[in-house]
């Protein structure tokens, strides 16, 4: 139980890792929306299940509790990260911020 | 007793993380790349509030966590609709 | 009568809700006697305030729970799947920073909104993919696509199964 905590803390700060890098390595909005998004998602994820199996290894109303509020914060997690992210995209489209290099663009032919 | 203090170095090194993604905040050449930046040290705000909960047995700090997930968000469709819009 | 029905059913979702976040906290089962008033009184008034936007656009058949059950499979299987696929692909252009991005329409001919929504979310946190805009009207999908390799897709190019998913659950 204890190994497949560590396990998932990390995994957890491993892809955490590697959203905040994205944040540096990518040239504009929507790619390092790509590699925050994703990346921060999966990471929290598990470190939030690492928290799970140690509430459910640990027992008791106090372990209990810690198991559903974290679940909980996972739900909200995967519910509002990428409608968060969808809208800055779109936000940041219309504010007319250009994809770097682009080889297509649909939304702007359609013009919206 | 060791558990413990994993829970809490995991909690201390994604706090490190904050501060990389702080850095984002402070020269993304514009105001979409802050508002990403902040989107991202939200999320990692989270997972470092569930953890520490868990580390210190601190109930509380958890609830804190649920509030501010769903209170960030909110706040992320704000940033989003002015960036839209402009200060109307 | 069918108001009431609405009233009664946002309650009972307020008040789970409620019930599942102040579990083990007193004497009477799970709960103690005033988180179970407080929270009786707070999930009422907020099945008032909010019924009537809850259900207004066919909230009905979401709650089958044939639904609930398939929406849980999707969850743990091809989901969870194309989400380590997709954190191991943004891994790899970290490193090498090789894009090619462009934005792309398709159209998965989805109706409802749930379904749009599903859609659009799962997208978003699998490969290379970012939703940007899903058209009201005509359900036109524009996906910023991190490597584009066509640029009129079909939308099994873009997203695999997942309309197919998205139709069997909210649909």
């Amino acid at each position: 139980m204890t190994i497949l905590m560590y396990v998932f803390l990390g995994i957890g700060a491993l892809f955490n890792g590697l959203g905040a890098v994205a944040l540096h390595r990518f040239p504009d909005v929507y790619t390092r929306l790509h590699g925050a998004t994703k990346c921060t998602t999966f990471g929290s994820i598990f470190s939030i299940l690492a928290v799970v199996v140690y509430g459910a290894a640990r027992g008791g109303p106090l372990g209990m509790s810690m198991v559903i509020r974290a679940l909980l914060a996972l739900v909200f997690l995967l519910l509002t990260n990428p409608t968060g992210s969808h809208a800055l995209a779109r936000a940041a489209h219309r504010a007319g911020i250009k994809p770097f290099r682009a080889v297509v663009d649909r939304l702007e032919e359609v013009g919206k | 007793m060791i558990v413990e203090l994993s829970l809490a170095v995991a909690a201390a090194v994604l706090l490190g993380y904050v501060f990389v993604c702080s850095l984002r905040l402070a020269i993304g050449p514009t105001p979409a790349d802050r508002a990403v930046a902040l989107d991202t040290i939200n999320t990692l705000v989270v997972a470092i509030m569930v953890l520490l909960g868990a580390a210190l047995d601190l109930m509380i700090i958890m609830d804190v966590a649920l509030v501010y997930a769903l209170l960030s968000f909110v706040g992320t469709l704000y940033v989003a609709r002015y960036l839209e819009e402009g200060l109307k | 009568m069918r108001r009431v029905a609405e009233v009664a059913a946002t309650f009972a979702l307020a008040f789970l809700v409620y019930l599942i976040l102040t579990a083990f906290s007193g004497e009477v089962g799970l709960w103690s006697w005033e988180e179970l008033i407080g929270g009786a009184a707070l999930s009422f008034l907020v099945a008032l305030a909010s019924s009537r936007l809850l259900w207004e656009r066919g909230g009905w058949r979401l709650l089958n729970p044939v639904r609930f059950a398939t929406f849980l499979v999707y969850l743990v299987g091809p989901f969870l799947l194309a989400m380590a696929k997709a954190n191991l692909d943004v891994a790899y252009r970290v490193i090498t920073g090789r894009i090619n991005p462009g934005i792309v329409r398709f159209n998965p001919g989805l109706k409802t909104d749930a379904g749009r929504t599903l859609l659009a979310n799962s997208i978003t946190l699998t490969p290379g993919t970012l939703t940007l805009e899903v058209d009201d009207a005509t359900g036109d999908f524009y996906v910023h696509w991190i490597n584009v390799s066509n640029v009129d897709p079909k939308p099994e190019d873009v997203c695999g199964s997942f309309p197919k998913w998205a139709r069997v659950v909210a649909e």
